[in-house]
């Protein structure tokens, strides 16, 4: 019988912190845990006591890679529970502002967390000294969905200009119309992006994912639809919790998602496309064609890719947004009085997956009670299980080799640490 | 001091968003310039290679919020030769120190189903109190142009220019209309620290003090003015207790407005 203890302290490329343990026993593996030390930030409790408006400025700080999800989220939410909707332009340049916060995540991710592993470089910034144009275009990319967030936002980390019922201030069509040659540049870019990912080599891995996301009548989902799931589930965001349930396991700072009475399930950018590939805007689709991906990616080697495309997709709405904007009269919807307690809940696609947010305001519009479940805390479960399925197939490798699979199947789903707190230090027991 | 020629650079994180560290990435056309000139030697979030310490510059975000930040603290201290805290988190315990407002153990239970697995101390304390520290970045989440200026300081072996001044100069020097004077909005410009470029005022809405407070401000006064602006006691105490709510004059305030709640 033999035994081996492999260990690295801390996962890097990640948002956040963590460590991964494995025991393998006999050639059979027996243990995975995705630990997240990642130190709890107790949100959920001290959102009690304030007032419903401080919500979106509030939750943005779980998560400085996407805080306008954070922002979207608890609007929704709290616009549920009030009984007020925002729509025409108002509800555009939502997405628009989402469209480039996906556009500077999704870069981050493609170019300066996920490519290292494909090309062997421990970083973007190495990897740029022999692939300084490849870098460079992920910098553009980024730099342009940045400057989306700062003129509907203000500044890219934590905008200050979103609220309930809509914005502070509505940008100027000049502000808007000031974008426009870099977003057009920035939608050639994601397709050439699409393209160099393609060249990849990427494992022959599939894995057996029920997909959940957002699906909306008419759009590739941002903000609103209804979550549904690749075995059939249809339920309103406001179902969510009949259907999912958080577990709270001992070796996690996260709380673990599953679906009751099913088990894991995987959100994110795979979800999304497999869930809505028939709503990509044509551009997105031509290219995704182009290069062969399949209309359902189980391989998460290729989430690359669907990241790639969806980037597309982001420029590509956010240039339709543009092209029609007219500055609204007014940039909010004025919530009414509240005069009795109010329940709201509501789902936004975050660049990771699924946000859920759920608020009890009491008759002030004083926060009573909070529920965040964020893409990462949902997927956690689905990770460890590829990463023993992993370990599985690759028991022959030697130790390293098998520690940097490990890491990468991590990397594959863009985990957010920082969110799922409520990361990773590789600990492989080899008994 | 003049820097060595290739100086290793750290960048560590304790209880925070990533938001501050990812600041430096998004300096999309400053990332490789700079990088040309320090040697990235441990940025987790950014890379898998790590050189060992010592460190000549290290960035530090987030705040002490457990039993082994406080090891890995002194740890990084000893490790480092400039010491730079960034963001709000770092410099004043940031969001999460509205536990030391509250009960921790009953936070632990509000959030956990297993609040025995959750190792948190009672408090989110800034790096400053555990460690000497050589310069603090302020903001929520701390400026790019900012973030750049003190690495070039650091570079060139001079201070950091940067300003103590309030909101309300930089307000005024991008020629913005004072949203107190023209729609009576309540603002904390007066007392909190410039930096962000105004922009709260430049969205017309006020202030919320995500900076922290500036070198002299005048809280006493302020209290009394979002008072007759229109904000009840709590609202006050609320907006002090926000993202730098242990900074020790918004933390003055805050409770200042709490006494006034109790009278």
């Amino acid at each position: 019988m033999s035994e081996r203890t492999i260990k690295v302290d801390y996962l890097a490329r990640v948002e956040g912190e963590g460590s991964l343990h494995v025991r393998i026993h006999d050639r059979t593996v027996e243990e995975v845990e995705l630990r997240i030390f990642e130190p709890p930030r107790f949100f959920e409790a001290f959102l009690r006591g304030r007032d419903y408006a401080e919500a979106p400025d509030i939750t943005a700080r779980i998560c400085g890679i996407c805080p306008v999800a954070y922002q979207m989220s608890s609007c929704h939410a709290i616009e549920r529970a009030l009984g007020i909707r925002v729509d025409g332009t108002l509800r555009d340049l939502r997405r628009l502002l989402y469209c480039g916060e996906w556009i500077e995540s999704h870069a981050l991710h493609i170019y300066l967390l996920h490519a290292p592993d494909f090309l062997g470089y421990p970083d973007a910034i190495r990897l740029a000294k022999d692939h300084p144009d490849a870098v460079k275009r992920g910098l553009a990319l980024k730099k342009t969905g940045n400057a989306i967030m700062r003129v509907l936002g203000g500044r890219e980390i934590h905008p200050i200009n979103v609220r309930v019922g809509g914005f502070y201030r509505c940008p100027s069509r000049e502000e808007v119309d000031d974008l426009r040659a870099d977003v057009e540049k920035a939608l050639l870019l994601a397709e050439e992006t699409v393209r160099f990912v393609a060249e990849f080599t990427f494992p022959a891995v599939e894995e057996d994912y029920e997909f959940v996301a957002l699906r909306h009548p008419d759009e590739y989902p941002l903000n609103e639809g209804r979550i549904e799931s690749s075995v059939g589930l249809s339920i309103d965001p406001a179902e969510f919790d009949g259907t999912f349930e958080e577990v709270h396991v001992a070796h996690s700072n996260a709380l673990h998602s599953v679906r009751k009475g099913a088990g894991s399930y995987l959100v994110g950018p795979m979800a999304r496309y497999a869930l809505n590939h028939d709503r990509l805007t044509p551009r997105a689709a031509k290219v995704a064609r182009e290069v062969g991906l399949e209309p359902v990616v189980r391989n998460p080697f290729r989430s690359v890719l669907v990241r790639a495309v969806e980037t597309v997709f982001a420029c590509e709405e956010a240039l339709r947004i543009m092209d029609r904007y007219r500055m609204p009269e007014r940039s909010w919807v004025e919530p009414p009085p509240i005069d009795h307690p109010t329940h709201g809940a509501a789902a936004t696609e975050a660049p990771r997956g699924l946000l859920y947010h759920a608020y009890d305001l009491d008759p002030q519009g004083h926060i009573a009670s909070a529920r965040i479940v964020a893409p990462t805390s949902q997927n956690q479960k689905r990770i460890e299980d590829d990463v023993r399925h992993l370990v599985g197939r690759s028991l022959d490798l030697e130790t390293p080799d098998l520690t940097f699979a490990c890491e990468r199947a991590i990397r594959n789903h863009d985990p957010c640490i920082s969110c799922a707190t409520h990361f990773l230090t590789l600990d492989l027991v080899r008994e | 001091m003049a820097p060595p020629h290739h100086p290793k650079l750290g960048v560590f994180k304790f209880a925070s968003c990533d938001g501050c560290q990812l600041t430096l990435l998004d300096c999309e056309d400053d990332l490789l310039a700079v990088t040309d000139r320090v040697e990235i030697a441990d940025f987790r979030e950014a890379s898998s290679w790590v050189l060992q310490g010592p460190y000549d510059l290290s960035l530090v975000e987030g705040s002490v919020t457990t039993p082994s930040d406080l090891e890995r603290v002194a740890e990084i201290r000893s490790q480092s030769k400039v010491l730079v805290t960034i963001g709000a988190c770092a410099t004043a315990g940031g969001i999460q120190a509205l536990r030391n407002f509250g009960d921790v153990d009953e936070f632990r239970r509000v959030v956990y189903a297993h609040p025995e697995f959750i190792k948190t101390l009672a408090t989110s304390t800034p790096i400053r109190d555990h460690v000497p520290v050589d310069f603090e970045l302020r903001g929520c989440p701390i400026d790019k142009g900012q973030l750049i200026e003190v690495i070039s300081a650091y570079l060139g072996g001079r201070s950091p220019n940067v300003p103590t001044e309030s909101v309300c100069i930089e307000c005024k020097r991008r020629g913005q209309v004072c949203v107190v004077v023209a729609h009576g909005t309540p603002c904390l410009g007066p007392v909190t620290q410039s930096g962000c470029g105004a922009i709260c005022p430049g969205f017309h809405r006020g202030c919320y003090g995500c900076f922290g407070p500036q070198d002299t401000p005048n809280t006493i006064s302020m209290v009394r003015k979002l008072s007759e602006l229109g904000m009840d006691p709590p609202a006050v105490t609320r907006i002090f207790r926000t993202f730098n709510a242990m900074a020790p004059a918004f933390r003055a305030a805050g409770d200042a407005a709490e006494k006034e709640r109790a009278r």
